[in-house]
């Protein structure tokens, strides 16, 4: 059974297209990776997929859930993390996460905050103002944040960010080991090749609002004869379709 | 009973987000009480400077009656001013720290956000009115409960009117933005003229006298004036208050619904902060 079902589904503002009749779904427990270029419809697929934007047309369902009639009973059961959207600063990391706890309905909130701390390594930030971090220890909580409520779905636009080489891959290795422990499907857009090659089983490739195609990244790379993807990626986004590269 | 609970906590859950904030800004909390205490100052030296200019015999009964209608009055609408502020501040909050991204792809319904935020308004206009009613007392001898149980009436009006004026201001927060955000301090003050705060309604232009009738704040204030001045209940004029403010209520709701989901289909919940 598929996590996410998109069929038909398009946004559009004014005479701008920005998602174009897209369909695909999600299988359980997979990673499934949202790749693309500065404007190519990632982060409106994404808000959509979250109840944030209305779509133009199409239609979304998510752990069964229709989103245009019954979105509240699937946020409930996924999360949300993204270095753009920010927590309040003047709170505690503590405090933040028990507004969460107590929005998301989290049973024993503070002993599902140990548990957190315990696995992102939070316990001495505890009680500091999330304003106060570093941009690693932001991305930690903001993480900590979206796995207040165990979702089931997790969505991460862009997860490591700004961050550096040493924190990201730290972060990287602990969404996988989280993934493979929980059984979780996650859905990812990030710019970051060896991050998406790295997590992600299965990889959607947007241009122009449209997906352009799909693949492992194994197929990806096979398809388009290159040795990484962000060759793959560099020829999708120049137009180098994988016949013209064949 | 097993949807409220969770309802319930969500409420809270933002509450306490608001209530943690201001535990650790101790400029938020002197804010609160800050223009109330300000006002009664000021009225209450100004009422009681004229008081004593004229106080003897009977004309000392009217100039008590004028005090106290002055004091009132500035009592009573900072009830209104602090219960629209305490709502529509408590939204610009989430904007500012770029917060509403997490909270609108929670399980919180937007009727358990307007919930969270009454609350919050409740909470605001308790604190930073109860120093100024201490000090009205301390300062100027007037008790603001001498009026009795229907200073409940009263305060409960004028705070369901700073609710509904707050659901349009939270409506044009969400339809332009932080761009608006300097109505939340200065709407309710544009109503002040035509709410008859210190004066009766017939003191006003007969032109300008219809806006103060649709408005439940000018009918709670000629019942204030006429409980200090006879100690009696102006029933006729609580009914109108009541009646205007369910009718403004459902209008306010209907534009926060309208306005909510056309902020849904142009995007602006991503961009709200810019």
């Amino acid at each position: 059974m598929s996590v996410i079902e998109v069929s038909g589904l398009s946004k559009r503002y004014g005479q701008t297209l920005a998602v174009d009749d897209i369909s695909f779904d999600v299988p359980r427990g997979q990673t499934v990776g949202l790749l693309g270029g500065n404007g190519a419809g990632k982060t409106t697929t994404i808000a959509m997929l979250l109840g944030l934007l209305i779509p133009t047309s199409g239609r979304i369902s998510i752990l069964g859930h229709d989103m245009a009639r019954d979105r509240f009973s699937a946020l409930a059961r996924m999360n949300f993390s993204s270095p753009y959207v920010a927590l309040p600063h003047r709170l505690t990391v503590a405090e933040n996460l028990r507004v969460y706890g107590h929005l998301y309905d989290v049973p024993r909130i503070d002993r599902r905050i140990a548990e957190l701390a315990d696995e992102l390594d939070l316990h001495a930030l505890l009680g500091r103002p999330a304003g106060e971090l570093s941009a690693g220890q932001k991305t930690r909580v903001a993480l900590a944040k979206s796995l207040i409520n165990r979702p089931e779905l997790l969505l991460l636009d862009e997860p490591t960010a700004s961050l550096d080489p040493d924190t990201g891959d730290l972060v990287r290795g602990w969404l996988e080991r989280y993934r493979a422990e929980s059984g979780c499907t996650v859905l990812l857009a990030s710019h970051n090749m060896a991050e998406v090659e790295r997590l992600c089983s299965d990889i959607l490739v947007m241009k122009r609002g449209r997906i352009v195609d799909r693949g492992t990244p194994e197929e990806l790379l096979a398809r388009y004869r290159r040795d990484d993807l962000e060759e793959v990626f560099l020829d999708i986004a120049r137009d180098r379709t994988a016949e013209a590269v064949s | 009973m097993t949807a409220l609970r969770p309802a319930l906590r969500r409420v809270w859950g933002l509450m306490y987000r608001h209530i943690a904030l201001y535990r650790h800004s101790w400029p938020r909390l002197v804010e609160l009480a800050y223009w109330p205490t300000l006002q009664t100052l000021i009225w209450g030296f100004t009422a009681s400077f004229f008081a004593s200019r004229i106080g003897i015999g009977s004309v000392a009964n009217a100039s008590a009656t004028a005090l106290g209608v002055l004091l009132g009055g500035v009592l009573l609408w900072e009830v209104a001013l602090r219960s629209q502020m305490g709502m529509a501040i408590s939204f610009l909050e989430e904007i500012w720290s770029r917060n509403l991204g997490h909270v609108f792809v929670s399980p919180l319904r937007p009727s358990e956000l307007v919930a969270a935020l009454i609350g919050m308004s409740i909470i605001r206009m308790v604190v930073g009115l109860a120093p100024a009613v201490l000090l009205a007392w301390l300062l100027y001898a007037f008790n603001l409960f001498a009026l009795g149980p229907v200073l409940m009436l009263f305060v409960a009006n004028l705070m369901v009117m700073g609710w509904w004026v707050a659901l349009g201001v939270v409506s044009l927060l969400l339809r332009h933005g932080a761009g608006a955000e300097s109505l939340a301090w200065s709407v309710l003050f544009g109503l002040t003229p035509f709410s008859a705060v210190f004066y009766p309604i017939s003191a006003l232009p007969e032109a300008l006298r219809p806006i103060a009738l649709i408005l439940p704040s000018a009918h709670v204030f000629e019942g204030m004036r006429a409980a200090i001045a006879t100690g009696g209940i102006a029933w006729g004029e609580l009914g109108w208050a009541v009646g205007l403010n369910l009718v403004w209520l459902v209008l306010g709701a209907a534009l926060f619904t309208r306005q909510f989901r056309v902020a849904r289909e142009r995007g602006a919940l991503l961009s709200i902060g810019e």
